[in-house]
């Protein structure tokens, strides 16, 4: 059995920062362990820039961004194996893994960070009916064998889901020689950055379609059409509006999922609202000495977040290692109010804040002109007021350690309030 | 492909059905071929139904769907013990919420008894609510049924074709029979791709079983295509039903089943609606909601949410409303296997054994072959070994060390296995069926590329050759950068 | 007097930009955040530039594709002509980031070099 003070699983933007910032704060066994051929996660196949813009005042490819934390990382002499599974974590943190190099390994860690990013939601799990025929995919996946192995799924794709993911593809497919028909939304906004509508969209002529879906794939052996309809203010399609594009490729940019199998299986707290652990202030999970950060925490929208985020794990991580982490005092909860999806994290023993308590919640809805009030059992603690709320953007809020030490706090409330006119 | 030499019997399709008569066959010192249009055997009806072993009390006493369902599901442990096949004899119920459909428990149950069907007995609310705790408060009655099972059909078919072809079968996919003459001594089957002659003719062919029987004049019966459609859900929901759940039969229909899968799935459904396409298996809208509505009356905790996919199979229905098993009263030496929907599965023990011993004892009058090997070698499935197992595995093999597939945990070993088997997978759905990569929560979003590259090393071609399901239907267009060419 | 509406793509944010250009004189830009926005709108509405990104086949490396970038934006109207030259290009391993791999590309002033390193 190896022996390791602090066991990362996933060598993304969050394992990769979680792992330096746990070594620059004094842990020195740390093994990094990356299912993958190389580390740098899901940055390596999206070469596209918007990267970076907060963490390095830059704007980075993916790719750029991930060499920086992997140089980090190398230059800090932390371990890592590639192509390795972890097929098995318990609540001691006792886990196996497997490779080809390494072969079947069991790993005792003083403490984990768990960090295995998130997985694609799928055709099935949306059920858009019709045939199954090869051709569809999704925009992920499409993204892989574009950019990393060097083929092009299709040539007339229609793409359903207009997030980020989504239109980055529109605009990649195109690049390289196919013709995207359309982009198809469900909801009546977009659910990607603005600039992408503008550089992947309209600088290609691709039109966007809100308030329409998928209604059925057609094809035999490859797809061959499929049928977009429009929806009413419920989401369901209104009959008549069926249009039929002839196409070969179908891509789906239709949510991202935590990938918490390993972390379930452990016995971890979920969160149902993000379907990922439930943290507290350290991003620490239920179990002892088990962390967690970045996507499988819950899906973020800039890849800065979860650099920072994660290395607030490390940092937590190494004084938990280091005996140094209060795990004795009250956990207070943070309580989602109205409008409000999620707020990580979802417990705070206050006295373990560094600097600022960083609250990262969602929206349930589209908000304009209101205000986000944090309450405690004490009052209103901070209003401030937004110009514009989306569910695709995470919204972040900081509440200095000092406004909150000193008062005796039993939960911290979060809602969305109408702005009196 | 042309050969002049009269084969013993052509198997026209390999589904659950042609497999199994084939490997059947192979006992005997036959020379045997087995014909399917599409790219890999089990691509039709064999895929995409209940994966049921019935217990026999459904069928009608009297006709051959009830003698060989009850005959056939007493043979699958031994069956699927030699070839690794996985099931399970989880019993089944059949639920009922008021006196009619007491009523009809109570007949089932005595048709049951008169086919000295086993283990049957008629249970009351608080009995059923004991064996299946998620079951609706609704559910008043059930009939237990002790030896019904569920199996991999399609995992069967394979290692049917595999055994097959290791006993001498030859098996010719992409080849679609387009007509038969009957000449002096034997039969002229034409294909796609040429002709075969072969002195008996096994129609195994599914929903087209009605055309290759008119092919040589026999009209006695015709195949109306029935769909049927599936909601699977994700293992995580495989431990809420421990049995196969029915509903009681009514005047309005069969209702929907619920049940696990031999893998730990659970699978909703199907519904039943004639199609006029003998190809036609896509799901609708509609169709999917309906079963979601009816499934709920067995039990308001199905997680619907935990939906990892939706599929449509077509039922082989035949106008007589029994199996047709047995030769042609129009064509001497045409065996048909006919009409062959549900309980064809549970059913396809006893059917093969006795065509095989039809056309070995009787009609060919043939020696035994004594070289027949009715096992398989074992499939490794890494994700059901122990640790310490997965431990041996990766030491003896490093390949056992690579996982491609993350949500089932299946490696590049067992993909590397199954390519080169007999009956090999030569598609991204063929490795699918065989060792699960794409069956799981991410559909094949994290392995796909990976499946396909291990494809197209072990196959020795281009990435864009790979198929997901026969050469039509490819899954990468071209390599970038081909101005570079 | 002529007014235009546009999204600012130089950041993530994507200020909306209401911008009054007279017949004669300064433009009138308002709605950016920052003072990118001012230089975008201006060279949106007179000569349109976008950062390329791709991939370039590459030999000698352990992967087949490099992810390669402009280092400045290039005007809109080169994107596909520049996406050719990329295509035709073959480039050999070893590559460190930041390499150029295609210098002054169509004549902009900008060099396509290597978004990251590949041995």
């Amino acid at each position: 059995m190896e022996k390791y003070d602090l066991v990362v699983i996933g060598g993304g933007p969050a394992g990769l920062a979680a792992a330096i910032e746990a070594k620059d704060n004094g842990v020195e066994s740390i093994l990094v362990l990356e299912r993958d051929q190389e580390l740098g996660g899901i940055l390596q196949q999206c070469i596209h820039n918007g990267f970076g813009l907060h963490v390095f005042k830059e704007e980075l490819t993916g790719p750029e961004y991930a060499e920086r934390f992997i140089d980090k990382l190398k230059q800090a002499g932390i371990d890592y194996w590639l192509n390795t599974m972890v097929v098995d974590l318990n609540n001691e943190r006792i886990l196996h893994c497997v490779s080809k190099e390494y072969g079947f390994k069991t790993i005792k860690a003083e403490a984990v960070i768990l960090a295995m990013g998130c997985r694609e939601r799928t055709r099935g799990a949306i059920n858009i009916p019709g045939t199954r025929p090869s051709g569809v995919f999704t925009a992920g996946t499409a993204q892989r064998y574009l950019n990393i192995e060097g083929y092009l799924v299709g040539k007339k794709v229609v793409i359903l889901g207009s997030g980020d993911i989504g239109l980055i593809m529109a605009r990649r497919m195109t690049l390289e020689g196919a013709k995207v028909l359309a982009v198809v939304e469900l909801m009546p906004f977009s659910g990607g950055l603005n600039r992408n509508i503008v550089q992947c969209l309209n600088d290609f002529d691709i039109p966007l379609y809100l308030s329409h879906t998928l209604t059925q794939i057609k094809g035999k052996d490859r797809v061959e059409q499929v049928v977009v309809s429009e929806v009413d203010s419920q989401r369901r399609p209104i009959p008549g509006t069926e249009i039929v594009y002839d196409c070969d490729t179908v891509l789906l940019s239709v949510g991202l999922i935590p990938e918490n199998e390993l972390s379930e299986e452990a016995g971890v707290l979920i969160d149902p609202r993000t379907s990922g652990p439930v943290v507290n202030e350290a991003m620490e999970t239920n179990l002892e000495g088990i962390f967690a950060c970045g996507n499988v925490v819950h899906v973020h929208d800039l890849v800065d977040f979860v650099t920072q985020e994660s290395q607030r794990a490390g940092r937590f991580a190494a004084k938990y290692i280091q005996k140094q982490l209060d795990t004795k005092q009250t956990e207070i909860q943070t309580i989602a109010g109205e409008g409000i999806g999620y707020i990580v994290p979802q417990k705070v023993r206050i006295s373990n804040i560094e600097d600022k308590l960083e609250l990262f919640m969602r929206v349930k809805q589209v908000y304009n002109q209101v205000e986000v009030v944090v309450k405690t059992n004490q009052g209103i603690l901070k209003k401030v007021k937004k110009r514009h709320m989306a569910p695709g953007e995470m919204e972040h809020m900081s509440i200095p350690k000092k406004d909150i030490e000193a008062m005796d706090i039993h939960e911290i409330h979060v809602e969305i309030q109408e702005v009196q006119a | 492909m042309e050969d002049k030499k009269i084969k013993d019997v052509i198997v026209v399709g390999a589904g659950i059905a042609g497999t199994y008569v084939a490997r059947e066959l192979a006992r005997y010192a036959l020379d045997i071929v087995v014909l399917d249009q599409e790219s890999d055997v089990a691509n039709a009806t064999t895929m995409a139904n209940s994966a049921i072993v019935h217990a026999g009390y459904d069928a009608k006493p009297g006709t051959q769907k009830s003698r060989f369902n009850i005959e056939g599901n007493a043979m699958f442990d031994q069956v699927c013990e030699e070839l690794d096949v996985p099931f399970k004899r989880i019993g089944s119920l059949v639920v009922g919420f008021d006196e009619e459909d007491r009523k009809t428990i109570e007949k089932m149950y005595a048709d049951g008894m008169k086919n000295n069907i086993p283990g049957m007995s008629i249970l009351d609310q608080g009995q059923v609510k004991a064996l299946e705790p998620n079951i609706s408060e609704k559910v008043q009655v059930a009939l237990y049924a002790k030896t019904a099972g569920i199996v991999s059909p399609f995992e069967l078919a394979i290692a049917l074709a595999e055994n097959g072809i290791d006993n001498g079968v030859h098996y010719e996919l992409n080849t679609q029979v387009t007509g038969i003459d009957k000449e002096d001594t034997c039969y002229a089957v034409h294909t796609n791709r040429g002709s075969l002659y072969a002195k008996v003719i096994v129609n195994c062919a599914g929903v087209y079983a009605d055309y290759i029987s008119r092919m040589v004049g026999d009209r006695s019966y015709t195949i109306q295509p029935r769909k049927g459609e599936y909601y699977l859900l994700d293992k995580k929901a495989g431990k809420l039903f421990e049995h196969v759940i029915f509903q009681t039969p009514t005047a309005k229909g069969k209702g929907v089943l619920i049940t696990p899968t031999v893998h730990g799935n659970v699978l909703v459904g199907p519904d039943s609606n004639f199609v006029g396409e003998k190809d036609d298996v896509s799901t609708e809208a509609m169709s999917l909601e309906d079963i979601r509505r009816v499934a709920t009356k067995s039990s308001d905790k199905i997680p619907f949410h935990q939906v990892i996919r939706t599929f449509a199979g077509l039922r082989a229905s035949s106008t007589t409303g029994d199996f047709i098993i047995g030769e042609s009263q129009v064509a001497k030496g045409f065996v048909h296997v006919g009409g062959f929907e549900s309980p064809g599965l549970s059913a396809a023990p006893a059917v093969a054994t006795y065509v095989a011993n039809f056309i070995g004892e009787t009609l060919l009058k043939s020696a035994k072959n004594p070289e027949f090997k009715p096992r398989r070698r074992p499939v490794v499935r890494f994700a059901e070994l122990s640790l310490q197992d997965k431990q041996k595995y990766v030491e003896k093999d490093p390949n056992y060390g690579n996982i491609i597939c993350r949500c089932e945990q299946v490696t590049e070993a067992e993909i590397v296995d199954c390519i080169h088997r007999n009956m090999g997978a030569t598609t991204v759905k063929g490795v699918k069926k065989r060792t699960r990569p794409g069956m799981g929560r991410c559909q094949g979003g994290f392995c796909g590329p990976r499946v396909v590259e291990i494809l197209a090393r072990e196959l020795k071609c281009p990435v864009e050759a790979v198929s997901y399901n026969g050469e039509k239907a490819y899954i990468v267009t071209e390599e970038t950068k081909k101005q570079l060419r | 007097m002529r007014q235009e509406n546009l999204i600012c793509i130089s950041c993530p944010v994507g200020c909306h930009l209401d911008i009054e250009i007279p017949s004669e004189g300064e433009w009138k830009i308002t709605g950016n955040k920052c003072k990118r926005g001012i230089t975008y709108a201006k060279a949106e509405l007179t000569n349109p530039v976008r950062i390329l990104t791709s991939t370039v086949k590459i030999e000698n490396a352990h992967l087949k594709r490099l992810p390669v970038r402009s280092n400045d934006p290039i005007p809109k109207k080169l994107m596909f002509q520049a996406m050719e030259l990329i295509n035709t290009t073959v480039v050999q391993g070893p590559v460190a980031m930041g390499d150029i791999l295609i210098e002054n590309i169509l004549d902009t002033g900008v060099n396509i070099i290597a978004s990251r390193s590949m041995d």
